[in-house]
């Protein structure tokens, strides 16, 4: 019974993660000619990691436009983006990584490819899960900021050396719509397809290994989880303990502890795997009591 | 977390939010963030 209820679950998320990958990236006319966008939306910032060169790309990627701002001569901090991503992750938490990143969804269909899966031993993954803190603030906030040269100009550290989300919306569709661009790849090119690479690979073992270990937007969503008005609790009156719950977690969460947990992407395979329906979702403004979380 | 520090913790991040984005605009920020978006960020596409 479960399982039907998870498989209906697991297509509207589907439908849901494609419509929004499809409303970030709906500039079809750049596909065609190798070009980018250049209308006025792109003032604004996405909640998503969605490279702002990608040719369909609607908005501006936030972790891209935060190191920007900071790499320039006039500021050396973008109080414009972290403020957008403060008000999503306070309202929405990591639900964003769930249902509305493009890159989570290409992570999640090449985890469903059917080869064996790596499950990560618990102390490695604990501390492999704090690097995404150290890319966040070494790659996206310090670096930008502070390497710079004598006109106070920096780089876009994470957008150069890491993020596979930009290689593979930007860099491998302009380079292969774009003859001028494809002539001026080199190793750096190279070197960002190799962690594209890895990445790919990575996420077909281990399910969103680029959300759980390296992603600086997840992990600055994650720092709104425990209090976001988008939450989740569980009954702990009507839970039979059958750990269903825990079983299809793809992050791994102890979800009958820590529900709020940094971690829970808010995916909802807990809620439709309960077969008591003791897990429920919810927006609330107001906290009640009775929903403290166990300490 | 209690109800209570949730509360506060909302409250806070909202106000907060809101008044890091309308500095922000204060400070033109949306002009280079736009700036950047409209030309093709050879960082991100791996040329440098």
């Amino acid at each position: 019974m479960h399982r039907d209820r998870l498989k209906r679950h697991g297509r509207i998320r589907l439908a849901v993660q494609l419509g929004f990958a499809a409303l970030f990236n709906g500039y079809a006319a750049g596909f065609k000619g190798g070009r980018i966008f250049t209308g006025d939306s792109k003032k604004l910032c996405v909640p998503v990691l969605n490279c702002y060169s990608c040719p369909g790309a609607l908005g501006a990627c936030p972790i891209g436009s935060m190191q920007a701002v900071a790499a320039g001569a006039r500021h050396s901090f973008s109080f414009y983006v972290l403020g957008t991503l403060v008000l999503f992750g306070v309202i929405f938490g990591r639900l964003i990584c769930g249902f509305l990143c493009p890159f989570g969804l290409v992570q999640d269909l090449l985890y469903k490819l059917p080869l064996p899966k790596l499950k990560m031993p618990r102390k490695p993954d604990r501390v492999l899960r704090l690097f995404k803190y150290a890319v966040l603030a070494v790659f996206v906030l310090i670096l930008p900021a502070a390497a710079v040269n004598k006109y106070g100009l920096g780089d876009s550290w994470f957008c150069k050396y890491i993020c596979p989300a930009g290689t593979l919306e930007g860099g491998l569709p302009l380079t292969a719509l774009n003859e001028q661009l494809r002539q001026l790849t080199g190793t750096l090119f190279l070197w960002k397809v190799g962690v594209l690479c890895a990445v790919v690979i990575g996420a077909v073992f281990i399910h969103r290994c680029f959300c759980r270990y390296l992603c600086p937007l997840g992990a600055l969503y994650s720092l709104f989880n425990r209090f976001a008005l988008y939450r989740m609790d569980v009954d702990e009156h009507s839970c039979v303990g059958c750990g269903k719950c825990d079983a299809v977690c793809p992050m791994a969460v102890d979800v009958r502890k820590q529900i709020n947990s940094a971690e829970c992407i808010r995916c909802g395979r807990c809620k439709a795997a309960c077969p008591t329906k003791s897990i429920t979702s919810m927006i609330e403004f107001i906290p009640k009591k009775q929903t403290e979380e166990k300490k | 977390m209690s109800a209570r520090a949730r509360l506060c913790a909302r409250l806070g991040a909202l106000v907060l939010g809101s008044g890091f984005v309308a500095l922000g605009i204060w400070r033109n920020e949306v002009t280079e963030v736009f700036a950047k978006a409209v030309r093709i960020c050879l960082e991100c596409i791996g040329i440098g």
